[in-house]
């Protein structure tokens, strides 16, 4: 407990300082205006942060696995076939037919609208095996995937860059309005849900034994997955896709944190994803000098993570 | 349709052999059925020669128009051979992965294993641009050969036995060899490039740049040689060693058919998702898991499948096409998805 609670303050004071170095950092003379600028990277990544963070750990305790992240479920995929058929069907033009404000809402009514019809496609069925809903929501994903890499073939390679923006994650262009309606669709999710947060923590036992201590448990199953699939479409459509992020900072909270309790881990995770979110984004912007989007640095390390994961692990 | 067929099939041996011994009757019933395999693959074959924008017909070819002939020689027939081989390929290494790790859902796609030789391919072209097509189908096949094992490993260690996470697991893995790959097309610039070059299209096979292709025939050849004792793997490693199987050997073999004939095709035409896993998942639960006999069934089966789906390619947005990853892609993945939600 005492060591939980050093790493707590650790990780927290190493997240400040993170992120203060980053606000003033060679401000140079219109400081205003670069203050003001990377505030409001600042904001969406800590807006990105608590989404993942959120999100991910408690997709992992629905799943009782570690390695897997709500990404996987194709949320994703639909975002990048929407941004595509844009670009495919008002080429150059897409930016006036749709502004950056209706792309956001769109984006976010699709993604959530697939999560609906996937969970129904299942619940339907009367089948509860949460591997199998993953399983069909990857496979979708795919599907779609390759419509989308039909589409992105056919489009004039000027406008592909368009698409390709969108592709990786970035902080570099974050809409200040955009970043309103997600810190309020983000406020009142996390102010709605968060009660019931202790609920994660029976949860994590397994469904026989969330079952046996009294909890609803396809109830509480259902209530998590509106909430996962609410945070992973606003955060995906604020900053982009990224895929491996969570995997990478849920599992290194996992490393710092030895407690079950969910309304620990879930802040403390926010606060590794803001670290490792800040970092990644000084990264690019200092040393790959904005040539890397930071949504492709995440996946690769992420990505080299998992397999470090999965080969380490004697059990999975 | 294949169902159809064999209900057909079998009134008719039903009609005609009343009274005929057991043993003659499945014996006559197997040899109509690879029969009427066949003749499907022969059609589809002879249709995919006379389907195509040059308009040429049947007759064309035995009049010996020298421009009609060259185009059959140049382009037709190779990209009717290798459709072929591709489709034989891609689903024998499907049943051979699905023996290997005893789970009906892994295929290249959901191993990595289509990403890995991506990979490999990207990387022989970036890091030795003038590499011949032998080099890169070196490096792809170093890069199948290595995440196939890798996923083995991994599907050694996963103690939770539910057969739908081993493909969940192998998914990932595929997603991130592919963002390994995208790291370095986003900073080369040419991810539209690579995305050309990884949707599985038959259109660019031409004669002199397709011949990487019968890599995969001697793969074919060991696997059907080594059949039963793929069979004896798929049992389990106790059972198998208990027989006096070499396992590590038989394994390894399996492994580097699978390799061979993957980067092969990956090389000549790009990752054809989704075959290798639904063409023998559809034939083994018609006659079951006895490779030796199954096998010539996956085989013809797996290729007629590819022939049809690449002549309604061309066919559907005629004179354009549309690339058979697409195709394949979204006609597996619906079949893919009715097998995963009619499973009890």
């Amino acid at each position: 407990m005492r060591n939980n609670k050093i790493n707590i303050v650790l990780i927290s004071s190493l997240a400040i300082v993170s992120m203060v170095f980053y606000l003033f950092f060679n401000l140079g003379n219109s400081w205003e205006f670069a203050l003001y600028y990377r505030g409001m990277k600042l904001a969406a990544i800590l807006v990105v942060s608590c989404s993942v963070a959120y999100s991910t750990v408690s997709f992992q305790t629905l799943t009782t696995n570690r390695i897997l992240t709500p990404s996987i479920m194709g949320f994703e995929s639909v975002f990048m076939l929407l941004q595509t058929l844009l670009v495919f069907i008002y080429a150059s033009e897409s930016f006036k037919v749709v502004n950056n404000l209706e792309n956001f809402l769109l984006s976010i009514v699709c993604m959530i609208g697939f999560a609906f019809l996937l969970y129904m496609l299942i619940y339907r069925k009367g089948v509860s095996n949460m591997y199998l809903l993953l399983l069909i929501g990857l496979v979708l994903g795919i599907l779609l995937n390759t419509l989308s890499s039909f589409l992105q073939l056919l489009i004039d390679p000027n406008n592909f860059f368009i698409v390709q923006g969108k592709m990786f994650a970035s902080f570099s262009n974050i809409n200040q309005d955009l970043l309103g309606y997600a810190l309020f669709i983000l406020g009142i999710t996390v102010l709605l849900s968060f009660r019931y947060i202790k609920r994660l923590d029976i949860l994590a036992l397994g469904r026989e034994q969330a079952i046996n201590l009294g909890l609803n448990y396809n109830k509480n199953i259902r209530l998590f997955l509106v909430v996962i699939a609410v945070l992973v479409s606003v955060s995906t459509a604020l900053a982009g896709p990224v895929l491996f992020l969570g995997l990478l900072v849920s599992n290194l909270t996992y490393e710092i944190l030895n407690t079950y309790k969910h309304e620990i881990i879930i802040p403390v995770c926010a606060l590794v994803t803001a670290v490792v979110l800040v970092g990644g984004q000084f990264l690019t912007e200092y040393i790959f000098e904005l040539s890397i989007p930071i949504g492709t640095i995440i996946n690769f390390i992420g990505g080299i993570y998992f397999v470090y994961l999965l080969i380490r692990r004697k059990k999975l | 349709m294949i169902r159809t067929l064999q209900k057909v099939s079998y009134k008719i041996l039903m009609n005609a052999s009343t009274g005929a011994v057991g043993a003659s009757l499945i014996k006559n019933k197997k040899l109509l059925r690879r029969g009427l395999l066949t003749a499907l693959l022969l059609v589809s074959s002879v249709v995919s020669l006379f389907v195509g924008v040059a308009d040429i017909s049947v007759y064309d070819a035995f009049t010996g128009d020298a421009e009609k002939l060259f185009l059959i020689s140049a382009s037709r027939f190779p990209r009717t051979i290798s459709l072929v081989l591709a489709g034989i390929g891609m689903s024998t290494s499907g049943l051979i992965m699905q023996q290997l790790t005893r789970n009906k859902f892994v295929s290249p796609t959901t191993a990595g294993s289509l990403d890995a030789a991506q990979l490999g391919l990207l990387l022989a072209l970036i890091l030795l641009p003038s590499a011949g097509t032998f080099m890169k189908g070196g490096f792809a096949f170093v890069f199948t050969f290595a995440a196939s094992l890798v996923f083995l490993r991994i599907v050694d260690s996963i103690r939770i036995r539910n057969v739908i996470f081993v493909p969940l697991v192998g998914l990932m893995f595929g997603a991130i060899l592919n963002s390994v790959a995208t790291f370095f097309a986003v900073n080369l610039n040419i991810v539209q490039d690579v995305n050309a070059w990884m949707m599985a299209d038959f259109s660019g096979v031409l004669s002199g740049k397709y011949e990487m292709i019968y890599f995969s025939l001697p793969a074919v050849a060991i696997t059907y040689f080594y059949a039963n004792k793929f069979t004896l793997i798929g049992m389990g490693e106790d059972f198998a060693k208990n027989l006096g199987l070499n396992y590590r050997f038989v394994m390894n073999l399996g492994l580097f058919c699978v390799s061979l004939t993957l980067s092969a095709i990956v090389l000549t035409a790009g990752a054809i998702p989704f075959l290798g896993l639904v063409v023998p998942n559809l034939v083994t639960m018609m006659y079951g898991d006895n490779i030796k006999k199954v096998l010539p069934e996956i085989a013809l089966f797996g290729a007629a499948f590819l022939l049809i789906c690449d002549i309604i390619g061309r066919l559907i947005i005629y004179p354009f096409e549309i690339p058979i990853g697409l195709m394949v892609g979204i006609i597996g993945g619906a079949i893919f998805l009715i097998m995963l939600l009619r499973r009890r």
